[in-house]
């Protein structure tokens, strides 16, 4: 949330639709993503009712489970479930393969981009990874070796899903909320029916949203109204032992039930795509296709599930981690967007203006006495300038020439350009440009110690993971 | 409370039953304090629920009967065979040193036992057990009072408390998955809630040194149904519940702000009295209200063209300005601001230019 | 007991506890003021004086040159290293020692009794250990810092204020709430649980704070510990040389701030946006208002001038600061920043924009119970707080719903009780704008 953001809310109320809060698509949509929308049982702990899935709109597959309390049914549809996701990803890797840097490390030109309706979306992902990646496929309880597979695979894209800037998991309310503001809050944002109402036709669009006979929910929870009246007897029917007759009502109720979200994510994915991508995507997705390409190794090395929590070191790696792409993501989406990076221009971390003076080739003393180029230009602003003298800034055209304020007076910014006088011309006098102190990157992680020699004040080094029959056992009992 | 008070509530409510006060509804003051509406309709026992259906706004949380059921048989696995599993749980999990000696269910067994027959013998049971007279490890549905605003009012006998070393312990038994350790915030937030009311009505009833802060928190343990159990420390929880209801003296000076002989009987009102009437009684709406209270539709009807339907953070960005329209107006120049909308406005206009340079027509 | 007993008691106690080597790890609380610093040197030179090396992690810069400048003093004999990053640019007042070198690389410095730095710049050794360490504000380093520098010592003492501000992180995430490892609690948090044997002490006494700050702080900020101050009544005061017609709330506030130690200069009740810019001219006011007066502040024996170096001004926000910064053009010498830089620095006098102050809502981070004491206990002699009338509606109105974790410890003081407790106390104190 931001001063733009809210304003553009207060403008989408007022105006009866949504206002945009980017020029750019800040996320990739995958030529071939696999859409997937659970739902779950209520009161039970993740457990599937139904799911539509498949990456063609006009032909998705519906899995239902027809007793989501039986534990032997869940992982049928597990293994259902695993033949789609386990296909999309083995299709990924016949894109083909290139290799970079100076090890010449190899990168599949695709990695697997699962689009789910909301956050709960991700959760379920996240839940059935873990319910599912430490089932063992031989011996009692032993389930379809696909299952365990499945398993790690969610928990990938549940983890990448975490990782400021990744797109191999997206939420489709939070990827349409990065891109418009709605005349709502954000807690209705999470309403998909309800946010592309805003952003399709207006108000009373989301208000039918709400309407769970109109739109039902875009799950994983179900409307109770609809578990009470349709589902319970449908149950009751397989219960009874008329299971025919059961898969037929829940394939037709189940349909109906997800049928309305899975248009409406075809039709976010429709408007997303027409959006012109950020200059920044492309080299996010390349993180995405490199974290793809060396988990698709481990795996078929053999490696061992994701474990149930991270130990100390891991827990702070990932942590370093998740800062340095936080920063990052923030600084380069406000750096290929004007309208994000407006944001940064009303709290007076960036400014915009006109180049009024300009002096390409001046000459200060350096260091070593020797007289360096240090151009000098001073840019007229209307904006707030709260940015202060010595500040390093960049501006988005050139990301790699550093400036420095060296003063502020009324409207007026000094700036003397300190490094990459090279990389683009000194702005022209005349020339609009835009300065931000908020860079992409620098932010330097040290190294940690490895999890062997965790230090006493966090508990020492972990105990090594150990399969046990219990990770086989824990869904069953 | 005031006897004045407490008739002009019981005019407000007619001749319908009073709501009964539970766990959840005496927790649910510490969620929303500053709304007059809902603190004036709890008071006076309305049924929310009842009333904003009749108002054309009905609340959107039904309860799937799936959830229901599961909530109902995974509690009566866990105090099946005489508390086995729990005992078991509290040895294990808790490391308690605790002796399985008896056990008493306190739940009406005639049915035509008044409240405060039950609570008499609650607080019997009870007092006995912590002061090592009888042996009782576990005691199932004691009625227990609380004074809130004044009212003494009966809780739902919706708990399990156990006794060990003259400290009793809260249970609660929730439904909702722990799974590796972890469990959702916001449930354990409210069941954190529920618990300190049945502590702070324990400790008014016992004192406070024979009643933990801890409490026993037992769920299915990740995807299975076997129970776990962990220790939480509501001493927070209790802080503010405490605070509230010490301030529910309030109640009184809302109830003043009431027209002369208002009520909002279901029975003799029509949609449009019962709306005039809620009118007078001042909501504090936001957002969250949506997910826990029964009148927020309504509020939130009510709320439309505010900023604060937007969010609180939506909210203070527009400046606090109370309206859009006037936001708006403000931020493109239309109206002349007010010495108190003067830095609001500047902040406006400048959003607005700024947006406008760059935003796609 | 005197306090300078107490005081050397607990000292006493830590050292002896630290260096008997039964505790890999000793951990001192110390509210305010509590000669923090003063133990840290004590220990470090104890050790150097015992022949042994040690090194010593502090979380900020300036901490490290100040702990640097006052073990050079106290060791005139030994050499103290002064390790640092690249861009660190070495402080005058360290230029001028003799005993200190300072590099970069830690192997320039081996021969130091004492090798001091950043968290930030020990994460970057390796290959070097010592025996004992000191880590200093160990409440406002992260658990992951802490885990990499943790491989270069043997045995620490954990010095920080459990009242200030928690560490910060832009990244939200509750992946690894309840692990006792989690890397986004403090070092300290982190510690205990991973040890939950290790010996807790607590330094008894604040030297800085008033005895009229006594019963405020201590049970809004410390509600278990508590804390003396080392002053009775009396024995801090506040005058002013010049006289005030006491006919302005601001020259009133200033003469309740003199005879209480505390003084609520409250402006009408108004929702107003956080640059106020009505709190902002009032603050300034105030803070103007100790230097025009000539403000003489006695300790003891000792009366010395409030000069604008002795004066503060603290608010919750980096937009307010700089509002304010603007107000005080004026009067430049005077500090304005926020709660997190003034964490650990000591003024006479100090004047608080309140953070609740003309707001609709409470959120965490303006009912954080370590902003408001970074806030409210900066001052020798008397605190200043301007807010808009209401902040106690706010926080009667305020909603609790937190989320509750798993196997997380409570933390205490609530923000919100502590809250309470202060503006109880304030309003005790109130001039009305």
């Amino acid at each position: 949330m931001s001063a733009i953001s809210s304003y553009a809310r207060a403008l989408a109320v007022d105006g009866g639709r949504a206002f945009p809060i980017a020029t750019r698509r800040h996320v990739h949509i995958a030529g071939e993503p696999l859409v997937l929308i659970p739902l779950t049982m209520a009161g039970e702990a993740n457990a599937p009712l139904a799911a539509m899935v498949g990456t063609r709109r006009d032909d998705p597959a519906l899995l239902i489970v027809p007793q989501p309390r039986n534990r032997d049914l869940r992982f049928a549809f597990a293994d259902e479930l695993a033949a789609v996701v386990l296909r999309y990803v083995e299709d990924r890797t016949r894109q083909g393969i290139e290799t970079y840097g100076k090890n010449q490390d190899p990168r599949y030109l695709d990695a697997p981009q699962l689009l789910v309706p909301n956050p709960g979306g991700v959760g379920f992902v996240r839940l059935f990874g873990r319910s599912t990646r430490f089932r063992r496929t031989t011996g009692e309880y032993a389930v379809s070796p696909d299952v365990p597979l499945l398993g790690r695979w969610l928990s990938f894209l549940a983890e990448r899903a975490e990782h400021p800037g990744s797109s191999a998991l997206l939420p489709m309310t939070s990827a349409l909320n990065l891109h418009w503001a709605t005349g709502q809050s954000s807690l209705e944002d999470t309403n998909l029916a309800a946010t592309l109402g805003w952003i399709t036709s207006g108000p009373d669009a989301a208000r039918e949203a709400e309407d769970p006979t109109v739109w039902p929910p875009a799950g994983p929870s179900t409307d109770p109204t609809f578990d009470n009246e349709i589902l319970a007897p449908a149950l009751r029917q397989w219960d009874e032992g008329r299971h025919e007759r059961a898969r037929a009502l829940l394939d037709r109720d189940l349909r109906t039930q997800l049928e309305p979200t899975w248009r409406l994510m075809w039709q976010a994915i429709d408007l997303l795509r027409a959006l012109p991508a950020g200059d920044s995507v492309d080299a996010r997705w390349t993180e995405d296709r490199n974290e793809f390409t060396s988990y698709y190794m481990y795996v078929n090395s053999g490696g061992y599930p994701q474990p149930r929590r991270d130990q100390a070191v891991a827990a702070a790696r990932r942590l370093q981690r998740l800062e340095r792409e936080q920063t990052a993501f923030d600084a380069t989406l406000a750096l290929d967007d004007p309208l994000v990076m407006a944001n940064y221009r009303v709290t007076g971390e960036a400014f915009a203006g006109t180049v009024v003076e300009s002096e390409p080739d001046r000459k200060v003393p350096g260091d070593k006495g020797r007289r360096v180029l240090r151009p000098l230009l001073v840019v007229r602003s209307d904006d707030p300038l709260r940015l202060t003298v010595g500040t390093d800034v960049v501006s988005p055209g050139r990301r790699k020439q550093v400036a420095k304020i060296l003063e502020i007076d009324g409207d007026r910014v000094t700036l003397q350009i300190e490094k990459g006088m090279t990389v683009a011309p000194t702005p022209a006098v005349g020339e609009e440009i835009t300065y931000t102190s908020v860079f992409p990157e620098g932010m330097q992680s040290p190294k940690l110690p490895t999890a062997e020699d965790t230090p006493w004040t966090h508990g020492g080094p972990p105990q090594p993971y150990v399969a046990s029959d219990d990770d086989a056992r824990e869904v069953w009992e | 409370m005031e006897p004045a008070t407490q008739a002009r509530l019981s005019q407000l409510r007619g001749n319908a039953p009073a709501k009964r006060h539970n766990a959840r509804t005496v927790a649910a003051l510490t969620g929303n304090p500053g709304c007059a509406r809902r603190a004036v309709l709890d008071a006076a026992g309305i049924d929310k629920n009842a009333l904003a259906a009749q108002v054309g706004f009905p609340a959107k949380f039904g309860q799937s009967q799936f959830a229901i059921t599961r909530g109902n048989s995974f509690e009566a696995q866990v105090k099946a065979n005489g508390y086995a599993q729990l005992v078991r749980m509290l040895r294990e999990t808790l490391g308690l040193d605790i002796e399985e000696v008896g056990s008493k269910d306190l739940e009406t067994v005639g049915g035509n036992e008044s409240q405060e027959l039950r609570h008499i013998r609650a607080r019997q049971a009870l007092q006995a057990a912590v002061e090592g007279r009888e042996p009782l490890t576990f005691l199932d549905h004691p009625l227990l009072r609380l004074d809130v605003g004044g009212n003494n009012v009966y809780l739902e006998p919706d708990l399990v408390a156990f006794h060990h070393d003259g400290v009793l312990h809260v249970v609660e038994i929730k439904s909702f998955a722990i799974i590796d350790d972890q469990a959702d915030g916001s449930k354990v937030a409210a069941a954190a809630r529920q618990s300190a009311v049945y502590v702070l009505a324990l400790r008014r009833l016992l004192g406070d040194d024979r009643v933990s802060h801890d409490v026993v928190l037992v769920c299915p343990k990740d995807f299975s149904n076997q129970p776990t159990a962990v220790k939480i420390d509501v001493r927070k929880q209790l802080i503010i519940l405490d605070h509230q209801l010490t301030r529910l003296a309030r109640i009184e000076s809302l109830v003043e702000l009431l027209p002369p002989g208002v009520s909002l009987d279901l029975a003799t009102h029509t949609r449009e009295e019962l709306l005039t009437t809620l009118a007078t009684m001042e909501a504090r709406y936001e957002p969250s209200c949506l997910n826990s209270c029964e009148m927020a539709y309504l509020c939130r009807h009510e709320a439309a063209g505010c900023t604060s339907a937007l969010g609180a953070t939506v909210r203070e960005e527009l400046g606090g300005v109370e309206t859009v329209a006037r936001a708006l107006e403000l931020a493109a120049g239309r109206a002349v601001p007010s010495v108190e909308e003067n830095d609001a406005a500047a902040m406006l206009r400048n959003t607005a230019r700024i947006y406008g340079s760059v935003a796609p027509a | 007991m005197t306090p300078a007993f107490l005081s050397e008691q607990a000292t006493l106690a830590i050292l002896d506890d630290f260096r008997s080597g039964q505790h890999r790890g000793v951990v001192v609380d110390s509210p305010p003021g509590a000669g923090k610093s003063t133990l840290v040197v004590r220990a470090a030179a104890e050790l150097v004086e015992d022949g042994q090396r040690l090194m010593i992690v502090a979380q900020t810069n300036e901490q490290v040159d100040d702990l640097t400048v006052n073990l050079a003093g106290r060791l005139p004999g030994a050499l103290i290293g002064r390790l640092s990053g690249g861009s660190y640019v070495r402080s005058e007042r360290l230029a001028r020692l003799a005993n200190v070198a300072c590099d970069t690389a830690v192997a320039a410095l081996t021969g130091c009794a004492v090798t001091i730095a950043t968290a930030a710049k020990w994460a970057y050794v390796k290959d070097h250990s010592w025996e004992w360490a000191i880590v200093d504000e160990a409440y406002q380093m992260r658990s992951d810092a802490l885990l990499a520098v943790a491989p270069r010592f043997e045995r620490a003492l954990f010095v920080g204020d459990p009242g200030q501000l928690d560490p910060f992180s832009v990244v939200e995430n509750d992946r690894w709430r309840g692990l006792t490892w989690d890397p986004m609690q403090s070092a300290v948090a982190g510690l205990l649980r991973n040890n939950p044997g290790l010996p807790v002490h607590r330094l008894p006494v604040s030297w800085r704070l008033p005895s009229t700050a006594q019963p405020v702080i201590a049970p809004a900020f410390y509600p278990f510990t508590g804390f003396r101050t080392g002053t009775g009544p009396g024995e801090r005061e506040l005058t002013y040389t010049t006289t005030g017609f006491g006919r302005t709330p601001v020259d009133r506030v200033l003469a309740t701030a003199a005879s209480s130690g505390w003084g609520y200069l409250e402006l009408p009740a108004r929702h107003t946006m956080r640059t106020d810019g009505e709190a902002v001219e009032a603050v300034a006011d105030v803070a103007r208002r100790f230097l025009h007066r000539g403000t003489m502040a006695r300790s003891g024996d000792k009366v010395e001038p409030v000069t604008a170096d002795r004066i503060a001004v603290g608010a919750a926000h980096r937009d307010q600061v700089a509002a304010l910064q603007a107000a005080l053009a004026d009067a430049p010498g005077i500090t304005v920043d926020t709660a997190n830089r003034l964490q650990g620095r000591e003024y006479d006098v100090t004047v608080v924009l309140h953070p609740l102050s003309g707001r609709r809502d409470a959120t965490a981070f303006h009912l954080e119970a370590g902003r408001l004491c970074v806030l409210t206990s900066r001052h020798r002699q008397a605190c200043v707080v301007v807010g808009r009338a209401g902040i106690h509606e706010l926080l009667d109105a305020h909603p609790s719903v937190e989320p509750v974790h798993l196997h997380e410890p409570v933390k205490f003081p609530d923000g919100w009780a502590a809250n309470q407790t202060v503006m109880t106390h304030l309003e005790q104190h109130r001039v009305p704008a």
